[in-house]
């Protein structure tokens, strides 16, 4: 903790992970305005993921992974709000249950004993081979962040080279979609 | 091509009086030729030619504070567009509606580093509330038309439209504007009944109540102030107003305790601190405002009226926000006081009356007397009862500690009639935006309260006010200091006075008479009130170059770091070591 007498934190409260995902208009500079807002203010940004959902009417989904009290939270989604091309905000974390996936792209290269373990370790985490020569797999792996990590964690005695992650992307559960895009 | 299409540049113009606007204040550029040609061939939009850009986009806020229209801008490209950043910001951080068109290169050049090109909507950014490139003379009325409704919804601020010079030159359909809603961007304007309806009982109960109101409440426009002042009559609450809300509430009123913070007065604060539940209606907790967080007015239950959800919480916890504009919740809220008969505990308020009478007792504006060089403060209150019998007295000022000599000796009865930088503190502020101010009001009293180190800054205006004509006053306090920091250097830094002395002043009598206005100079405290006279009495603009007390500090304070109550006063003020240690990384 800083001593600063304008504390970031004076009410003392627990920093908390939050799945935000924000409904936008598909437009020149949105996402600066995003991540600007993100810079600028001095908020975490864990995973950022962004593409269009509703091509007819225009509309992007961001998902964003953000870490903060409740109160900058709070705060964060306000000023997402607060942006002209910003439809709708909702924090999938604390507004019921939902489902949250994250896809990545990993290589391993090696040869003899350290690459049939990697194979069986991508079968027990249901990872598929989308590519191989006699030296080398890349396997694609979609699960939570949790998940990925792990995956990531044992390839790397086994000749781990190069990782892509798309970052988390996640939708609440049940009927309900997300306001903001009729 | 259909016969009634028009240029991008007629479509602005076109666009511009549409939305009502009277004047735009500009300086011309090869990327914004095509619109000045527009405006050359008609007459019904006046254009006022500043002499830089930053001193147009004061102007046009100062034109907005005082009229609560948009005000308008138009600069070309590059530096124009980069000159104008500051103003931006400032009418950003002061909510100030504003619509800056800017020239930009041809897009088929944009990313190319042309000639005069800059990443404007890049640049400006976080500096605006919105902004836009068109790149399509399609998008270009509806664009206009957006702009001055994102621009002056909600909390307002300014916007900038970014048109790249081919744009303005090719032909297309112009559309007048209309009353469709905004895809995205609806504020709330009526407030949550039921909340209002909780305020209503946290009031009642409350024994040591506090109204705390602000710039909001001038953004609401006057009726916003009006029903202010009802509520706190019907009521009989203690009053006070932040640097941005002065006039909300008429200074004249007993009930009115005067401006709270940093340079507030002591029962300002002192009520704010011991206070039990307070009504904060369009005011944002600002860290002027609130000195120690954790000490900030810790037993009360705050009540929070503001349009912008991201005013609540932000830096102090409330325990009921209210999301609407102050004119509307303030008239459901009054409205519901009466329908439910609300009463106030009429002994507890009496003895809260008795014991912030005691703090008022302090006189804690008082500052020691002068007869041979003047006071800034006497300065002030000289100028104040000079014109106080007029109605159009208009104050903007720069900044620094004559702007808060100015807020706290000065009083204002109705809102509109003060303009300062109050968020962004922006030095060269004011005599632009007294320009500005003049530009609505023609036949009103606009007076520039000014510190010699800011005027400076935007000293070129004067240039306008002579082309023009425009009778603004210019009142120099003049310490020779940047007043405000040698009075930091002298609290928290040994009275080291580091680049803080003013050298190489200008003459500043001769300066307006070389821009063809009338120069006075007063010295003495005999010469006071005929050269404010003389000032006033003068159909031009003038320059009053006052020589005040070079080291006179502006107090009461609160230090940075310190709570409420813990104000330093100007006779028992101790300096080296007021301010603690971990006050000096503030600002
Ligand atoms: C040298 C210097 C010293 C200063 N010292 C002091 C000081 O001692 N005391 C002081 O008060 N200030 C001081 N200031 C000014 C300070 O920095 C802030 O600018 C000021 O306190 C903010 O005023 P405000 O809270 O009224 O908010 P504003 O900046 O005016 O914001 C208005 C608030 O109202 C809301 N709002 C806008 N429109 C509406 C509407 N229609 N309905 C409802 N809500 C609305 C906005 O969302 C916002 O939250 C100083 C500035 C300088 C440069
Ligand atoms: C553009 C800008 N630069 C620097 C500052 C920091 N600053 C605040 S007050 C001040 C001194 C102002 O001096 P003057 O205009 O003479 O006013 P005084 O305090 O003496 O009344 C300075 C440099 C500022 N607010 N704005
Ligand atoms: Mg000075």
């Amino acid at each position: 903790m800083s001593n600063s007498i304008y504390a970031s934190n004076p009410y003392h409260e627990e920093e908390r992970r939050h799945t935000i995902s924000v409904i936008v208009d598909n437009e020149p500079g949105v996402l600066a305005r995003v991540i600007g807002l993100f810079s600028g203010r001095g908020y975490n940004i864990e995973s950022l993921t962004v593409a269009e959902t509703r091509h007819r009417q225009g509309l992007s989904r961001i998902t964003i992974v953000t870490s903060g009290t409740a109160m900058i939270i709070e705060q964060i989604k306000a000023q997402l709000n607060r942006l002209v091309p910003v439809h709708s905000v909702s924090d999938l974390t604390i507004e019921g249950p939902s489902v949250e996936r994250e896809l990545a792209l990993v290589k391993v290269d090696g040869v003899g004993e350290p690459r049939v373990e990697s194979l069986r370790i991508a079968d027990i985490f249901r990872a598929r081979v989308v590519d191989a020569t006699n030296e080398s797999f890349v396997f694609e792996i979609v699960g939570d962040t949790g998940k990925l990590d792990a995956f990531i964690e044992l390839m790397k005695p086994l000749g781990l080279v190069d990782i892509s992650r798309t970052g988390v992307v996640a939708i609440s559960r049940g009927p309900e979609g997300m306001s903001g895009q009729e | 091509m259909a016969k009634d299409q028009i240029t991008g540049a007629a479509m602005v113009i076109k666009a511009l009086q549409d939305q009502g606007v009277e004047v735009v204040f500009g300086y011309p550029g090869g990327a914004v030729l095509p619109i000045y040609d527009e405006i050359f061939k008609q007459n019904k939009l006046r254009h006022v030619l500043v002499r830089q850009e930053g001193g147009a986009v004061h102007a046009a806020e100062g034109y907005a504070r005082s009229t609560g229209k948009v005000g308008c801008v138009l600069v070309t490209s590059g530096p124009g567009a980069t000159n104008a950043v500051t103003g931006l910001l400032d009418a950003m951080l002061d909510s100030i509606p504003l619509v800056c068109l800017c020239g930009q290169v041809p897009t088929h050049l944009i990313g190319n580093d042309a000639f005069q090109e800059a990443d404007t909507t890049g640049i400006t950014r976080p500096c605006t509330k919105h902004n836009y490139l068109v790149k399509s003379i399609e998008d270009l009325p509806r664009i206009m038309h957006e702009a001055f409704y994102v621009a002056s919804s909600g909390r307002p601020g300014p916007v900038v439209i970014d048109l790249p010079k081919d744009v303005q030159m090719a032909l297309g359909d112009y559309t007048a504007p209309t009353k469709v809603t905004h895809k995205s961007y609806k504020p709330q304007v009526k407030g949550d009944v039921a909340a209002i309806k909780e305020a209503v009982k946290m009031l009642a109960k409350a024994k040591k109540p506090i109204i705390y109101a602000g710039g909001g409440v001038i953004n609401s426009g006057p009726g916003a102030s009006k029903l202010l002042t009802n509520f706190t009559q019907m009521t009989g609450f203690p009053i006070t107003l932040t640097l941005m809300g002065l006039g909300a509430y008429p200074a004249a009123d007993k009930q009115y305790l005067g401006m709270l913070g940093m340079h507030g007065t002591y029962e300002a604060n002192m009520t704010m601190h011991d206070c039990d539940v307070m009504l904060c209606v369009g005011a944002r907790f600002d860290d002027r405002i609130t000195g120690r967080l954790d000490a900030f007015s810790p037993n009360s239950k705050k009540i929070h009226i503001d349009i912008d959800p991201s005013s609540i919480n932000k830096s102090v916890r409330v325990d009921l926000p209210v999301i609407g504009d102050v004119a509307h919740v303030l008239e459901d809220l009054i409205k519901v006081w009466k329908s439910t008969q609300a009463k106030v505990d009429e002994k507890a308020l009496k003895s809260w009356w008795k014991q912030i009478n005691e703090w008022r007792a302090k006189d804690c504006l008082a500052y020691q007397k002068d007869d041979k060089i003047i006071k800034p403060q006497l300065a002030v209150q000289r100028l104040y009862e000079l014109t106080k019998h007029r109605k159009d007295v208009y104050i903007t000022t720069e900044v620094g500690q004559h702007q808060m000599w100015a807020a706290q000796h000065f009083r204002f009865e109705s809102p509109n009639h003060w303009m300062t930088s109050g968020g962004l503190g922006t030095m060269g502020y004011g005599l632009p935006s007294a320009m500005g101010v003049q530009v609505a009001h023609p036949d009103a009293l606009v007076v520039d309260i000014a510190g010699e180190a800011s005027i400076l800054m935007n000293i070129q205006e004067l240039g306008t006010i002579a082309q023009y004509k425009l009778p603004v006053k210019v009142f120099i306090l003049n310490n020779h200091y940047m007043g405000m920091v040698r009075q930091w250097q002298e609290l928290l830094h040994g009275s080291r006075y580091s680049e803080s002395y003013m050298e190489g002043l200008p003459d500043f009598v001769k300066l307006a008479e070389s821009f063809g206005l009338k120069g006075l100079r007063a010295t003495h405290p005999g010469e006071l009130d005929s050269a404010i006279q003389e000032m006033l009495d003068a159909d031009c603009g003038v320059i009053l170059d006052v020589a005040v007390a070079p080291e006179e500090n502006c107090f009461p304070m609160i230090p940075s770091g310190a709570a409420h109550n813990e104000m330093i006063f100007g006779a028992d003020v101790k300096t080296e070591g007021a301010i603690a240690e971990d006050g000096m990384v503030l600002v």
